[in-house]
């Protein structure tokens, strides 16, 4: 529609003519004139009120979960107060709810996926940018990805029917006759084999998050400014020791940022680890062992809350995770919005 | 060869390899869950699957109610979520672009992105169903939009964000007011990037479990109400896969693969079309 070259173009050329003759008309000045004016006034509010009350739902929604998690859950607060968060007696028929076990098994299978998704993503990214050849990347690069849009309910009956049964016949025993054995970090390890477990949820998580972190880590790797890359390469550096002293610590930030935003997502996960976790309402000190998660606790017994303090300790749950991943996810953020700055100007 | 250099070699040697192994490590869970979700799913696949009902415990049946009680809500979910995402990205790109509101809602937006969705679909049964008194596809579709509604802010406002400032002032220029510069300008530069950010929203809202567990809830039987439980795949898979009947858990499989195919195809073809056609 408006064409690069034809007989205006030339026009705008003359010096200190039309274009800096323009720039002493302001925008009042052109919407003074009065058909313009009592015509597209209207409908210039409007628009400005529309869109502007669509971006004011955005932050209504958020205040809105906080507001009604936080009052749906005020009667379970109210009635066992701090104890909701320090007890393990999750007794439904004597009406007692205390959350530890559940708040003790998001944290512990949320850990060992952060365990095995950063080394992991962080060898992606690594061999993503620097190893495969140039003709894989992109391929390689999308099948990664593909493991975040697989949905998460896919995972959970994989993990179930494929990935429990292999844990439970190849990894477990392994585990307990060697890791189990060992003092200190011995009792992680006993347990019978059964595949249904902390350390079995928290494999699953780990994978389900390796392609946010891997994809996040992939863009930063290739944003470090080449100059300090040669500078590396001119002191004689292998690349490993570029990575570790250079790449690294120059992508800090944003890797932490990563890192905070895969942990995000494996606290909030829930039909995963519904599958795999084993809806266990106790206390144990072995990772083999079946446990819960909040999000596990509230898919799985939601429905058959038949009390009023069963189900307000329920959303008591979701609050919890709500603030936690809040602030997750904002850390992750902030650490990431520099970067993105950065970023910006590289491109 | 000094012992020093060898050292050195050695370390780059074995990071470079697990590096290679860290990507292997990847892939083959990649492959063993589209491997294991292909080999379940097609004993069950058959024509039967989209013509019948979900079947009682121990019958032959297919899926049909929930194949279309989910297509449904998904649309649903698109027509309230389209449109106030993309006005609420039109707002951050253009009116609000350096506002401290945008700063605000763009940072909230990214923490909505990744927020549980099982709390939303809390936050829906204590603003929708409890007044109501009971469980509703409308709800669930509700539900579903507000996983979508982030999904479209954010790709509607990137990608109005890199229409180039001149298409802006050649519009401003011509004595446009600012709503037709973006409904009749910006938006048709920008309709690949958004519809991209819309089908995106889409494959991610057509596995979403846990949000539809307290508003759609299921139902066994056929239902075009959306005032009333409506089935759903990813609820039906759930339920099916637990339970312990063969049958069940056999469509649970078959349901699983036509859900991975449609999700896992409609991205592929996305982000092969997106990337042929962006400003970048």
């Amino acid at each position: 529609m408006i064409s690069e070259s034809g007989s205006p173009a030339p026009r705008n050329e003359r010096p200190g003519d039309n274009g800096r003759g323009g720039s002493y008309v302001s925008r009042s000045d052109i919407t003074e004139i009065p058909s313009a004016r009592s015509h597209s006034g209207l409908a210039e509010r409007l628009f400005h009120t529309v869109t502007g009350g669509a971006a004011w739902i955005v932050l209504i929604i958020l205040l809105a979960v906080a507001y009604s998690m936080a009052s749906g859950g005020a009667l379970a607060f109210k009635t066992f107060g701090f104890g909701f968060i320090t007890s393990t007696n999750w007794d439904v028929a004597n009406g007692q709810f205390g959350a530890l076990v559940a708040i003790y098994g998001t944290l512990v299978t949320s850990a060992i996926a952060l365990l095995i998704a950063v080394p992991v993503s962080i060898g992606i990214a690594l061999f993503l940018t620097e190893i495969a050849p140039v003709w894989s990347r992109q391929p390689i690069a999308i099948a990664i990805e593909l493991l975040a849009a697989v949905p998460s309910i896919i995972y959970g009956m994989w993990g179930l029917f494929m990935f429990a049964p292999f844990m439970a016949n190849n990894i477990e025993p392994w585990l307990n006759d060697h890791l189990g054995v060992l003092p200190l970090i011995g009792p992680l390890f006993t347990g019978p084999p059964i595949g249904i477990g902390m350390l079995t949820a928290g494999i699953v998580l780990g994978v389900m998050i390796i392609p946010f972190i891997a994809s996040v880590a992939r863009d930063v790797f290739n944003a470090v400014p080449p100059t300090l890359i040669e500078s590396a390469v001119a002191l004689g550096a292998t690349r490993w020791e570029r990575l570790w002293h250079v790449t690294l610590p120059y992508t800090r930030s944003a890797i932490v940022g990563a890192i905070f935003l895969g942990l995000g997502r494996a606290l909030g996960e829930t039909m995963a680890v519904t599958f795999v976790l084993g809806n266990a309402h106790d206390l144990s000190a072995s990772l083999l062992m079946p446990s819960n998660s909040i999000a596990a606790a509230i898919a799985n017994e939601f429905t058959e809350a038949d009390t009023e303090l069963y189900r307000s300790s329920l959303v008591a749950l979701a609050f919890l995770l709500f603030i936690v991943t809040f602030i997750v996810l904002s850390l992750a953020k902030l650490m990431l919005a520099r970067v993105e700055r950065n970023l910006g100007r590289t491109n | 060869m000094n012992w020093v250099l060898f050292r050195r070699q050695l370390a780059d040697r074995i990071a470079f390899l697990g590096a290679a192994l860290a990507t292997l490590f990847g892939l083959v869970f990649l492959f063993w869950i589209l491997w294991t979700t292909f080999s379940n799913g097609v004993e069950a696949l058959g024509p039967k699957l989209f013509t019948q009902m979900t079947p009682p415990p121990g019958a032959d049946g297919g899926l049909l109610n929930a194949l279309f009680g989910s297509a449904v809500m998904i649309l649903v979910a698109i027509v309230v979520g389209t449109p106030i995402g993309l006005c609420a990205g039109t707002f951050l790109a253009e009116h609000g672009r350096n506002t401290r509101l945008a700063a605000a809602v763009r940072f909230v937006n990214d923490i909505l992105l990744s927020a549980p969705s099982i709390v939303l679909g809390l936050f829906i049964y204590e603003l929708i169903v409890v007044p109501m008194g009971h469980f509703s596809g409308f709800a669930g579709g509700l539900a579903l939009a507000l996983i979508l509604i982030p999904v479209v802010v954010r790709t509607s406002d990137e990608s109005l964000r890199l229409i180039p400032d001149r298409m802006r002032e050649a519009a401003f220029a011509l004595g446009l007011p600012r709503w037709k510069v973006s409904l009749q300008v910006l938006f048709n530069a920008a309709m690949s990037g958004i519809i991209t950010g819309v089908l995106l929203g889409v494959a991610r809202i057509s596995g979403e479990t846990a949000p539809l567990l307290f508003t759609a809830l299921n139902n066994q039987f056929w239902s075009s109400d959306l005032n009333a439980p409506l089935a759903n795949l990813p609820v039906v898979i759930f339920q099916y896969a637990m339970s312990p009947y063969k049958e069940w858990q056999s469509l649970a499989w078959a349901g699983a693969l036509v859900l991975t195919v449609f999700v896992l195809a409609l991205n592929l073809t996305v982000r092969l079309f997106a990337r042929r056609r962006s400003f970048k």
